[in-house]
């Protein structure tokens, strides 16, 4: 018996779990590429830059720090009500002895260094424009080394949430095998804290008068970003369905399948609806609805029959474009990618439709009371974090910055250097 | 009024926690759980309309 199988995961699972997680990375360049597209000609290196920094903020923090409170080597637990409360872990910092660790525990590492990655990177969109580099490298920092390891030991490391179904016979505990909750949820709070925080860019609500439209430069990078995503969420889906349900091998190509129709059938319908809506279809609403329908598969998709992960993707899709519009006349979330809806507002509902659709008595219960947690517990918890950060490190750049760009303002030079970059008329 | 909505949202986790501890019957367990839900809408409700009474005092 080699040490994989000793820890459930036989050596033909572990070997997909790595080729899959080799291209989950395609996750995180389609994100980067959908957040530059979203966001203005004159920001797009900044937010490029920005993504490869933040990228290398969530690996050192989560390597150095945030592995150890996340694994499932040890554990603080309480005792409450006869039941084992386990809600930290208490692993060596800077990954020590993970090569002699069991391969499961290997992969398992790679694959919260590359979800704490892509949950970074949902803020930093919904901060376009007018955050600095340095507070989203800050910021990634926070959610890797303290934030992100918390839920993810709660959900992967064997903690509470886990552990709600042999406590409390709620089900198989909260499922969440491609991080609906501990990567799109907890990127969401980020970036719905992060637009409180940070505020609106100027000129997006004017003293009088509608909000002013402030559409992405980049239609070709945003819906190229789409496609290269749904590579990366397709491996993110399978690698999560082997290393946290030990799903069959045999059962891995029906959740790529599923990751592929909760994409395809939120596409359709937001399609449909931006037609219907505007009398023609929007390329930037579209790629949110089928950003959308890859994160509402996060949770369910190694788990849902293909036709309830088609019909949880087109509830998604049809809601999608109504919210982005909601949230920003309505609500004023100046929110450039859509992130509060497609990651926040999608992770939810996909929580909430695995419980419902995945076997089990109790499942919704369990999955109620991970939402509850994600509510309860991370929004103040990352509302508060980020605010104190802040003050250490202010979020947004001066207003001299935000008008000539943060390509200018920030790195001394533009994405485009041979294109002329308009001025903004948003500020006469 | 943002901070007071963020303050209560934990309140809703704590009655979802308690409903698990407190109750072993599946109806009532769920009816709190639901009800911690609300009150975590509750105070998301309020940050939000914080936040936006917060803007309109910035556009004046």
């Amino acid at each position: 018996m080699n040490a994989s199988s000793a820890q459930g995961v036989p050596g033909l699972s572990a070997a997909l779990a790595l080729a899959f997680l080799l291209l989950a990375p395609l996750a995180v360049a389609g994100l980067a590429l959908l957040n530059a597209g979203l966001g203005r000609s004159r920001s797009a290196a900044q937010s490029l830059l920005g993504s490869l920094a933040i990228m290398s903020a969530s690996f050192i923090a989560f390597a150095g720090v945030g592995a150890c409170f996340a694994g499932a080597g040890g554990a603080v637990a309480f005792t409450l009500s006869g039941k084992s409360w386990n809600w930290i872990g208490t692993g060596p910092i800077l990954l020590m002895e993970l090569g002699k660790s069991p391969i499961e525990t290997q992969l398992s590492v790679l694959f919260e260094c590359l979800a704490v990655a892509l949950a970074g990177l949902i803020p930093w969109g919904a901060g376009a424009d007018r955050v600095r580099l340095a507070a989203g490298w800050a910021m990634a920092a926070l959610l890797g080394a303290f934030i992100f390891p918390l839920m993810a030991h709660w959900t992967w490391g064997g903690g509470w949430l886990a552990q709600l179904g042999a406590n409390f016979g709620l089900g198989a505990g909260f499922l969440d095998p491609g991080g609906g909750a501990t990567v799109h949820v907890l990127g969401g709070a980020c970036a719905l804290a992060m637009v409180w925080i940070a505020g609106a860019r100027r000129g997006k609500f004017p003293k009088e008068g509608l909000a002013t439209a402030m559409p992405g430069h980049n239609a070709a990078y945003v819906l190229v970003g789409c496609m290269v995503a749904l590579v990366g969420w397709s491996a993110f889906n399978c690698a999560g369905a082997l290393l946290w349900l030990h799903a069959e091998v045999g059962s891995i190509v029906v959740t790529a399948i599923n990751t592929l129709l909760a994409a395809a059938g939120a596409l359709g319908a937001t399609l449909v609806v931006t037609w219907v809506r505007f009398g023609k279809p929007d390329a930037s609403l579209c790629a949110n609805g089928w950003l959308g329908g890859l994160v509402t598969s996060c949770s369910g998709a190694a788990l849902m029959p293909p036709a309830a992960a088609l019909f949880t993707g087109i509830v998604m899709g049809i809601a999608t474009p109504l919210l982005v519009e909601f949230l920003e006349l309505a609500l004023s979330i100046d929110d450039p990618s859509g992130a509060v809806t497609v990651h926040l507002v999608g992770g939810l509902w996909g929580l909430f439709a695995a419980g419902v659709f995945a076997p089990g008595k109790g499942q919704v219960l369990a999955q109620f009371v991970g939402i509850a947690a994600l509510l309860g517990v991370f929004l103040p918890m990352v509302y508060l974090l980020l605010k104190l950060l802040d003050r250490l490190v202010p979020l947004r750049a001066d207003p001299d910055g935000e008008r000539i760009g943060m390509d200018l303002h920030e790195l001394g030079g533009g994405a485009y250097p041979e294109f002329v970059i308009h001025r903004d008329e948003s500020y006469r | 009024m943002k901070y007071a909505g963020l303050a209560v949202m934990p309140a809703g986790f704590f009655l979802a926690v308690a409903a698990l501890v407190l109750f072993a019957d599946p109806a009532r367990r769920g009816a709190f759980v639901v009800c911690g839900l609300l009150v975590e809408a509750l105070g998301l409700a309020v940050a939000v309309r914080g936040h936006m009474l917060d803007g309109r005092e910035a556009r004046r």
